[in-house]
């Protein structure tokens, strides 16, 4: 692949919270247009640090972040990294702070320059994009957790990214709203990188699955077309068939 | 928790809310400069005409009046015996002085009048409009944003103090007056202070991925309509009347 399909390079990304100890050590990333990667990983292991690297949001110790074939360093950098990458938080209720789910997510194209109208054509045709027509004068604290989860990621695809960053989209989902989510994902025409404990999930709508352990993501996991259904004695973690 | 009653249809609910900012503005400030009994006895009447005419009931009247009348009972237990003044009567060793009790009713029918406007606005117009119409009366964005965020976290806050106060009810904890009643409930506070500004700091972090630069846009659009003008003029010829009569000493 060329390097103008190139959309982000990560390199020796080293972060630590302060005073602790290093959550990302000596990492590398990269990412290509088109790709569907499924990031897993224990509690703790910088996944969702991650991400907020990628967005600005936490500024690393060490190591070089190019976006876009541009180098990234300072806040300013980052706004421009942030209309065309979108992240949809672990929290939905860190996500909408509007009154009303129309608000919401007319927020981010409004933030975006575009008018009134504009903005609510945008707001109106993802909702219906998400089987949420008739949500938009709900009031966002009083949704349940699904329809919260599902408002959350209209507010980020109404930005209309190229992108996606879900982190933990699927949890505290049941069966339906789980497949919903699928559905969406797969007839969106996007790169994305999800974060999940559900190896069954990201098999579905990923390419490739990768491990994150000792602050690096470990490449040697790809996703093989190995077909069970069963109860996965191994839950999350990484394990191998043969 | 205050919005209830803002779907309630009533003439003021349709009117648009930065001309009753404005008028509750003016009359606060009529009002807190008044000094003269007949003044403030007409703006009490009028601002409880206001308050029946937005169709506010009775109990959640009552309910939001408390709060304010049990600061002022508190000047009330002050104010007439430490004003210098007139001695009106003796109760025990302490002087009751004229003054002292013309102060603290002026406050007390002062306040009053001015809580009746803001129940009236504040009951007949949903809190995302107010916060609209005061960026669009050019009021600083910073208090705007500030009078939008407080009123929309009071509920993430107040939610938060549910979860944890279940969190201790469920592992048998009963209030009583001793020191680990006090304790937990100082960790409580504590707690919720830390878990706000941490939900605070990821709300805007949230904000900042979706091209947040310190704008908050509004979706509605509010229009001057016929009705805004007849109740606007309306009002402000009877603030103005309260005026002169203050100053000029009319009746």
């Amino acid at each position: 692949m060329g390097s103008n399909h190139l959309i982000l390079t990560l390199e020796d990304i080293s972060f630590n919270y302060s005073g602790g100890p290093k959550v990302l050590a000596d990492l590398d990333l990269q990412l290509f247009k088109g790709d569907r990667i499924g990031l897993m990983g224990p509690n703790g292991s910088g996944k969702t640090t991650l991400f907020q690297i990628i967005m600005g949001l936490l500024k690393p110790s060490y190591g070089s972040i190019e976006i876009y074939n541009t180098p990234r360093k300072t806040e300013k950098d980052f706004i421009d990294v942030r209309k065309k990458i979108g992240l949809l938080f672990q929290d939905a209720d860190d996500q909408l702070f509007s009154p009303t789910v129309l608000e919401d997510v007319a927020f981010g194209p409004l933030n975006l320059g575009k008018s009134r109208d504009e903005a609510l054509e945008i707001s109106l045709n993802t909702l219906n994009f998400l089987g949420l027509s008739g949500f938009e004068d709900r009031i966002t604290y009083k949704l349940s957790g699904g329809e919260k989860k599902l408002v959350s990621l209209a507010t980020v695809l109404a930005m209309e990214p190229e992108v996606l960053l879900l982190d933990e989209p699927t949890s505290g989902l049941d069966e339906k709203t789980k497949i919903t989510l699928k559905n969406v994902l797969t007839r969106l025409d996007l790169s994305y990188i999800i974060i999940s404990h559900e190896i069954d999930f990201l098999a579905d709508i990923t390419d490739h699955i990768y491990t994150m352990g000792n602050g690096k993501i470990l490449f040697d996991q790809e996703v093989h077309a190995h077909q069970h259904v069963h109860a996965h004695p191994h839950g999350a973690y990484v394990h191998e068939h043969k | 928790m205050f919005e209830e009653l803002a779907n309630n249809d009533s003439f003021i609910h349709g009117l648009d809310p930065r001309g009753k900012l404005i008028i509750v503005f003016l009359f606060s400030i009529v009002v807190a400069a008044a000094d003269r009994f007949q003044v403030l006895l007409g703006s009490l009447t009028f601002g409880l005409l206001i308050v029946l005419t937005a169709k506010v009931p009775a109990r959640e009247l009552i309910k939001r009046l408390i709060p304010v009348n049990m600061l002022i009972l508190f000047l009330w237990l002050f104010l007439p015996f430490t004003f210098g003044g007139e001695t009106l009567f003796f109760m025990g060793p302490l002087a009751v002085t004229r003054e002292g009790v013309f102060y603290a009713t002026r406050i007390s029918i002062k306040s009053n009048a001015m809580m009746l406007m803001l129940i009236a606005l504040v009951a007949s117009t949903p809190i995302f409009s107010i916060g609209h119409a005061m960026h669009q009366l050019k009021i600083p964005k910073k208090i705007v944003h500030l009078f939008f965020f407080t009123y929309r976290y009071i509920h993430a806050i107040y939610r938060e103090y549910l979860r944890l106060k279940n969190s201790i009810k469920i592992r048998g904890f009963i209030p009583k007056t001793d020191l680990h009643t006090y304790k937990t409930y100082a960790y409580m506070v504590g707690m919720l202070l830390v878990r706000s500004f941490d939900r605070a700091h990821r709300v805007h972090n949230a904000m900042l991925c979706r091209g947040f630069k310190g704008d908050l846009y509004s979706l509605k659009k509010f229009s001057f309509k016929t009705n805004d003008i007849v109740s606007m003029v309306f009002m402000m010829v009877m603030i103005v009347i309260m005026g002169v009569m203050e100053w000029a000493q009319i009746i």
